[in-house]
């Protein structure tokens, strides 16, 4: 069975740098996959290369059967893989709501679509899901206002709000107050179970990435070193060691 | 609701019978209504889309020399126009003289959405500084080659036909001219930034590689944003230049210290980003520098350098920044938005 993102011995240099090296991954469709690896084991690098960021040196990335390596950054987000940030990316000069209403996939449909008003079924989507992420009375602020865990929220919202197939979430619980960590983890697993968006996580806290994700892959040093269950991932040596920096 | 209409109608009525009342100052009047455009055009890349351009003066002036051109070879021999131009009779019937400005306004129209299109793709690319520093170019290059083009007069200008006497008072004709065009834009623009494609132009100004990951076409947005600011431009640059009757390349069509420096201030001092912003910035700006040209003449220059000091230290949001943030209940824009679904969520 073929997975709905195929990355097929992907390399990305900079310079004498290797990044990645021959890097491969499946994410099947509907489930969530997680992505760890010390830092600097090329994990953004890849996330980058997957959504079109910067051209990859060798190998394949296919989303849903069709090659994306060539294609630029808002091709592949129309296709419907999207990414979020490490550090937050909100529009912060502009309103929580209007943050989502630029989100919505109709702004990004056709040439005409852009000259339209916005209609009410984008408005209520939006105040729903700024429901659905605690951020609902705080709709009229101003993005940059929020705070920083608020910001990530809100960049999670846009993203459900822009109906992707594949969401890449990179540390989406980094900076968050841990009383919170786990309501973003439910929100995460619901909207997987009730949207069906498939996610790649890259993830730094273990307890997040244990308890999402089905299957993990493990990067170190650009290269794919192990892939498994949490369980496998949690008990592999090679794992430990390159955690503990024994390698 | 009801206020706005009356507020709309009330500044229209007096637009439209302020000449009957100043006679005397209907040129001041006309170029009140292009300080309008100026300010408003700029703001759509400057304001709402974050680009610092310093070279929108580029299509002011290629409108005022396509329109004068095309006036000129409709009915007259570019040679010996020259000579015949002194004169301060008309020889231009009034259906030749409005034929000639229209083609010349409507090519204008055409040569300055070309120009911007690719001019567009090359640097719109670039970001901050790199753009702002690449416009700035842009305005001085074209002075200094359109001075060095016999066809279009060189470095001695060109004059444009004279207005004919049968239509009337010319300061008055294109005062209602160039109110018409200010309305235009100002409701083309109100249209605009309530749709989609302004939150699209807010989202570039503040997250550009956020805008591209969410699969906004950026390039394709920032060249139609950069468009409509060069057509309208180019449409009020022709008027522009038969009101003054004379087209100097460096003084007039491509004045970058003055013009060009102006329509970002007074998008500045309005506040920039917002719709009326420019629109009070442009008012407030050129009745202060008429009033400096009238009271303190021979410093009129000094007390226009104090006035921008004052403006970027004390309003570095503009007037509109200055009261969002004393009365932030009167900018509700959002609150609109999302009040229908608001209200049903409180009753349900």
């Amino acid at each position: 069975m073929t997975g709905i993102l195929e990355i097929l011995g992907v390399s990305k240099r900079f310079g004498g740098v290797v990044a990645n090296c021959s890097v491969s991954l499946s994410v099947p469709n509907g489930k969530i996959v997680g992505l760890i690896g010390p830092n600097g084991s090329g994990k953004t690098t890849l996330f980058n290369s997957v959504v079109g960021y910067h051209p990859i040196d060798e190998g394949s990335i296919r989303f849903r059967e069709k090659e994306i390596s060539k294609l630029r950054v808002p091709e592949i987000a129309r296709l419907g893989l999207m990414r979020t940030f490490q550090q937050t990316h909100v529009y912060g000069g502009m309103t929580c709501v209007e943050n989502m209403l630029i989100s919505s996939p109709g702004a990004q449909s056709t040439l005409s679509s852009i000259f339209e008003m916005h209609n009410i079924e984008d408005r209520e989507k939006a105040d729903s899901l700024l429901q659905f992420v605690g951020l609902y009375e705080k709709r009229q602020l101003q993005a940059g206002d929020l705070s920083f865990g608020q910001q990530k929220l809100l960049e999670f919202a846009m993203a459900l709000m822009a109906e992707p197939t594949l969401l890449l979430l990179d540390e989406p619980t980094a900076g968050i107050n841990p009383t919170l960590i786990n309501g973003l983890i439910d929100r995460l697993k619901r909207a997987n179970s009730e949207f069906g968006i498939t996610m790649l996580v890259i993830e730094h806290n273990m307890k997040v990435i244990m308890s999402l994700a089905e299957h993990i892959y493990c990067l170190a040093h650009g290269e794919s070193l192990a892939d498994g269950t949490p369980e496998e991932i949690q008990s592999n040596p090679k794992v430990i060691d390159a955690y503990l920096g024994a390698v | 609701m009801q206020r706005k209409i009356i507020g709309y109608t009330a500044i229209g009525i007096f637009s439209v019978v302020a000449p009957m009342l100043f006679p005397n100052y209907q040129t001041q009047l006309a170029f009140l209504w292009v300080m309008v455009v100026f300010a408003l055009t700029w703001d759509i890349v400057g304001g709402q889309m974050g680009y610092n351009s310093f070279g929108n003066i580029l299509f002011f002036g290629i409108g005022m020399y396509v329109t004068a051109i095309v006036q000129r070879d409709l009915f007259f021999d570019a040679n010996e126009f020259v000579e015949i131009a002194g004169s301060e009779e008309s020889l231009l019937s009034p259906a030749e003289y409005l034929t000639g400005l229209g083609l010349g306004m409507g090519a204008s129209v055409i040569v300055c959405l070309a120009i911007a299109i690719v001019l567009g793709a090359g640097i719109l690319g670039m970001r901050g500084h790199y753009f702002a520093i690449c416009t700035l170019g842009l305005g001085i290059a074209a002075g200094e080659i359109f001075s060095g083009i016999s066809y279009v007069g060189a470095g001695s200008g060109l004059v444009t036909p004279v207005f004919p006497e049968a239509m009337g008072n010319r300061s008055t004709f294109y005062y209602y001219m160039f109110f018409a065009i200010a309305v235009i834009v100002f409701f083309v623009l109100k249209f605009l930034y309530s749709s989609r494609f302004g939150l699209a132009l807010n989202a570039i100004r503040d997250n550009e590689d956020k805008a591209e990951a969410m699969g906004l076409y950026t390039t394709r947005y920032k060249i139609m944003a950069w468009s409509i600011a060069a057509v309208f431009l180019g449409l009020i640059g022709g008027g522009v230049g038969n009101l003054i009757g004379f087209i100097d390349p460096i003084d007039v069509a491509f004045a970058g210290t003055t013009f060009g420096v102006w329509m970002i201030l007074m998008a500045i001092l309005g506040g920039k980003g917002t719709l009326w912003g420019p629109v009070i910035g442009a008012v407030v700006f050129h009745i202060t520098q008429e009033l400096f040209w009238t009271y303190l003449l021979g410093w009129q220059r000094v007390a226009l350098g104090l006035l921008i000091v004052v403006i970027v230290v004390f309003f570095p949001q503009g007037i509109m920044g200055y009261f969002r943030k004393q009365y932030p209940a009167w900018f509700s824009k959002a609150t609109e938005i999302s009040e229908t679904s608001a209200s049903k969520q409180d009753t349900a």
